[in-house]
């Protein structure tokens, strides 16, 4: 810059303005682009398999049975199955992990005890699924003598599932501001009528966000499952709801795309692929109920 | 008549002392200002008269604090002590929830489902507060979508709300402007002749206005507890008190 005549000059671009905002310009775009390319695989990865599955979708693909060795046919049995394992593993891990996140976050001080919990939760997240098959073998399984069940599969996702449920709860219910619990203890209300008046009402989105996620992640284990209870095949009516017992061995969709790829010799190529879209679409139409649910929690949002 | 009686108050956070021992007694009806630099142990003192304290991980609170000549940490039912004692935090608090719903928010957890009852209190907690010309038509609308002061007025409204004895305000006025903290303080003089107040302060000059009495703590140690007359003469008992409130130094 010139430095007698500052004034004048204060608002010509210099060489050295020139040269940032070309930098700036380069920056933004590299970064925008690296954003972009984060479309790509997954419209790819949906692309292909709509392609690949399009000969075989339609609605009697959903609900027919595998015939002809599994070389023909629906996926109803491994659909079905699936359904019973997500929703039965959630209903026992949601209010277990839930409620255990409401003691740490509202109750537990700070101390060894907490410390080991929380130590505890964060180790149990970061089991392989494939240990916590295996786990479940041992203990539901054998140990406990439940057999290779949907009960048996079902307690191991649950307790695959728990830690996450409890992780994603406390963050949910330690984003209500702490003075509004101090708030409310100063009117003499005691810690449960706080939770139960403040904290939950305001913190129930979030919860079931985190809670809805976990589906996707149960319905696309296939470790766990084939360990405890998911078998290759298995017989049951065409489109009959209530067609498992809870000490049933049940198909799943994860299952059935891993026999269906590599275990059956012969199997039209658009099977698998077909499997493959109704796994991503329950996933997805789940994971769209979760986002529903956090417009739904911020455009109410009360402060 | 004795309304508090504190005696060799300790409270530390881990191994860090916030009150080192204080003495002293509150009046019935008397307005007591506490004054004092960040960190000397005003709200402390506040949170364990009504026992929040507890609510804070390693806090230990040592000596006696008595209201109405009964031990606070031997109160039978702490919910009762707490209704006792209307507390206003510094920074507004309105729950989210509607008006209505803010004010009649600690009868309703006292047990009371009344809608007439309930109704009234409110109306009275905002006439109090000063707050109740502004939202009496709309009460149903949220706490937290008013302004600050008006939000400030809201959380003295449910302080109020549960008729406490004594009214502990804990620098009611860092967040809202000139004119709101006139107006709250014109409402403090309705009340006095009704309760105890507790006014910790970062103003002198407001605790001058409002106070019979004003005591000043300094990193945790009583300085000099006093009337305002000489607390704010010139020759108060403590050199540091007559620097501290003639704004020599803090």
């Amino acid at each position: 810059m010139n430095a007698t005549s500052p004034a004048r000059n204060r608002f010509v671009k210099t060489d050295h303005v020139r040269r940032k905002e070309r930098r700036e310009r380069a920056a933004q775009f590299a970064l925008g682009a690296m954003a972009l390319l984060l479309i790509l695989p997954l419209g790819l990865i949906v692309g292909y398999l709509f392609y690949k599955a399009f000969p075989i979708l339609s609605f009697d693909f959903l609900f027919e049975v595998p015939t002809r060795g599994m070389r023909a046919g629906g996926i109803w049995p491994a659909l079905l199955g699936t359904i019973y394992l997500v929703l039965l593993s959630l209903a026992m891990a949601t209010p277990i992990g839930v409620l255990a996140a409401v003691y740490l976050n509202e109750y537990a001080q700070e101390g060894w005890m907490t410390r080991i919990v929380h130590l505890a939760v964060v180790n149990l997240a970061g089991v392989p699924s494939i240990v916590h098959a295996l786990f479940g073998l041992g203990a539901f399984v054998v140990f406990a003598g439940v057999g290779r069940s949907i009960l048996a599969a079902s307690l191991t996702l649950a307790i695959m599932t728990l830690p996450v449920i409890i992780a994603s709860t406390k963050e949910a219910l330690s984003a209500v501001p702490r003075t509004f619990r101090e708030a409310c203890w100063n009117v003499g209300a005691t810690r449960w009528q706080t939770i139960r008046h403040i904290v939950l009402p305001n913190s129930i989105s979030g919860i079931l966000t985190g809670v809805i996620l976990q589906v996707s992640r149960t319905a696309g284990e296939t470790a766990p499952v084939m360990f405890t209870g998911a078998v290759f095949y298995k017989a049951i009516e065409k489109g009959d709801l209530l067609a498992y017992g809870l000490f049933d061995q049940c198909m799943a969709l994860s299952m059935h795309l891993f026999t269906l790829s590599t275990q059956v010799p012969d199997v039209p190529e658009a099977l698998p692929y077909g499997t493959a879209v109704v796994l991503l679409a329950t996933v997805l139409s789940v994971n769209a109920l979760a986002i529903g649910f956090r417009v739904v929690l911020r455009s109410r949002k009360k402060w | 008549m004795k309304k508090i009686e504190v005696e060799n108050l300790r409270i530390a956070y881990g191994g860090k002392e916030a009150l080192k021992g204080v003495t002293f007694d509150v009046r019935e009806n008397e307005v007591l200002a506490i004054i004092g630099p960040a960190q000397s142990g005003k709200t402390s003192l506040l949170r364990a008269l009504n026992r929040t304290i507890e609510f804070t991980a390693g806090a230990t609170v040592a000596g006696t604090i008595k209201v109405d000549g009964e031990d606070v940490r031997r109160a039978r039912n702490v919910s009762d002590l707490r209704r006792k004692i209307g507390m206003v935090a510094p920074l507004p608090v309105g729950l989210p929830m509607t008006i209505f719903d803010n004010v009649a928010f600690a009868p309703r957890m006292a047990g009371m489902r009344d809608q007439q009852r309930l109704a009234e209190i409110v109306e009275r907690s905002l006439r109090q507060a000063a707050l109740w010309d502004e939202v009496k038509d709309r009460l149903d609308t949220l706490g937290t979508k008013l302004s600050g002061g008006q939000q400030q007025r809201l959380t003295i409204a449910r302080a109020l709300s549960h008729d406490p004895e004594i009214l502990c305000l804990d620098e009611f006025s860092i967040a809202i402007d000139p004119v709101t903290t006139m107006r709250i303080e014109e409402a403090l003089r309705e009340l006095r002749s009704r309760m105890t107040i507790l006014l910790v302060t970062n103003l002198t000059q407001q605790a001058r206005r409002l106070a019979d009495r004003t005591m000043f703590l300094w990193d945790g140690d009583l300085i000099e507890i006093d009337r305002n007359e000489v607390i704010f003469s010139d020759r108060p008992a403590d050199d540091r008190t007559r620097d501290y409130v003639q704004g020599v130094f803090g």
